[in-house]
């Protein structure tokens, strides 16, 4: 095995550093359970090595498109924003999403309001609808300093939220998983569905940051 | 199980701090709010994390705070609120005067 080798012959400089792959680190123990409970499951028959596979491939495949489609609908036709505000899901289906079976909640910013979402205790997201949370969402750091202190952090998205208008920020640590509907940004007048919702980021739907018109 | 509270009632969260699987977050606890809407019933998550069937359901609030009153030191505008949600056994009623 590669990881047994010694390094006998001589470069005639000294040995140079090199950087672990994943197997030359001890797994922690979440990650050994994981991988057994998986290899039981697997031998029991409850479900295939393949199916296993398929079932990361479609979660991996998910991604912010689709929230973002829900988005630029809302922002050109106000009867699926009010359907989206009532039942995320069912507005989904509506546009022959799946948004699955947890209930999702969409918050919208408005000129007196900017919504943030943080999950304080885990990294609860609707992942069906903007695919797999990034890193810095599951941080220690984002999850504790988004309900201390909302406003530095999305300055240091980038964002400024004026003085005037009310930072509310939702700890979805329940049932429950929330999706922002921004503003509809200036200067978009004029176009279509699919260059709104290209606009529309997957951190434009957490509320860290606001949808961006490109200067042409 | 029919909600306790409704929409607009004042709740306090309780300062309890019991081990094991717990969704109600540290810096609400022993804070006062308003519930502004019921979720509905949803199995309890305390129970469920143990195998367990995680019934009678409890019903579920969205509670909205003002952060201020979260954080001693809080910066931000005194307008700024927080929405946690939270189960039917963590909240107790707050006496309002008026």
């Amino acid at each position: 095995m590669a990881r047994d080798h010694t390094h006998e012959h001589s470069h005639g400089h000294a040995p140079h550093p090199f950087q672990p792959d994943l197997e030359d680190t001890p797994l922690t123990h979440y990650q050994a359970m994981t991988q057994a409970v998986g290899d039981l499951l697997i031998e029991k028959g409850v479900f295939s090595a393949d199916e296993l596979r398929a079932t990361l491939e479609s979660i991996d495949a998910r991604s912010p498109a689709a929230g973002a489609r829900m988005v630029a609908r809302a922002w050109v036709d106000e009867a699926f924003k009010a359907h989206m505000l009532e039942d995320v899901n069912a507005a989904a289906q509506e546009l022959g999403i799946d948004a699955g079976g947890i209930p999702i909640r969409a918050v919208e910013n408005t000129e007196v309001l900017h919504n943030v979402i943080v999950c304080t205790l885990c990294s609860c997201y609707p992942r069906l609808l903007i695919g797999l949370p990034p890193d810095w969402y599951k941080s220690r750091s984002y999850r504790s300093r988004t309900v201390r202190e909302p406003r530095t952090v999305l300055a240091e998205f980038g964002t400024v939220i004026p003085e005037q208008v009310e930072v509310r920020v939702h700890d979805s640590t329940a049932d429950l998983r929330y999706l922002v509907i921004p503003a509809r940004p200036a200067g978009t007048d004029g176009w279509d569905e699919a260059a709104l919702a290209e606009i529309v980021t997957r951190d434009c739907m957490v509320g860290v940051t606001l949808p961006k018109v490109p200067a042409f | 199980m029919s909600p306790r509270f409704g929409v607009g009632a004042a709740v306090q969260v309780r300062a309890a701090f019991p081990p094991g699987h717990v969704r109600t977050p540290f810096f609400v606890r022993g804070k006062s709010g308003r519930v502004t809407e019921i979720l509905g019933p949803y199995r309890n998550p305390e129970e469920l994390a143990y195998g367990r069937s995680g019934e009678p359901a409890l019903p579920l609030y969205r509670v909205i705070f003002e952060t201020a009153s979260l954080w001693d030191d809080y910066q931000g505008a005194a307008k700024d609120t927080t929405l946690v949600d939270i189960y039917e056994n963590w909240l107790d009623p707050v006496e309002t005067r008026t």
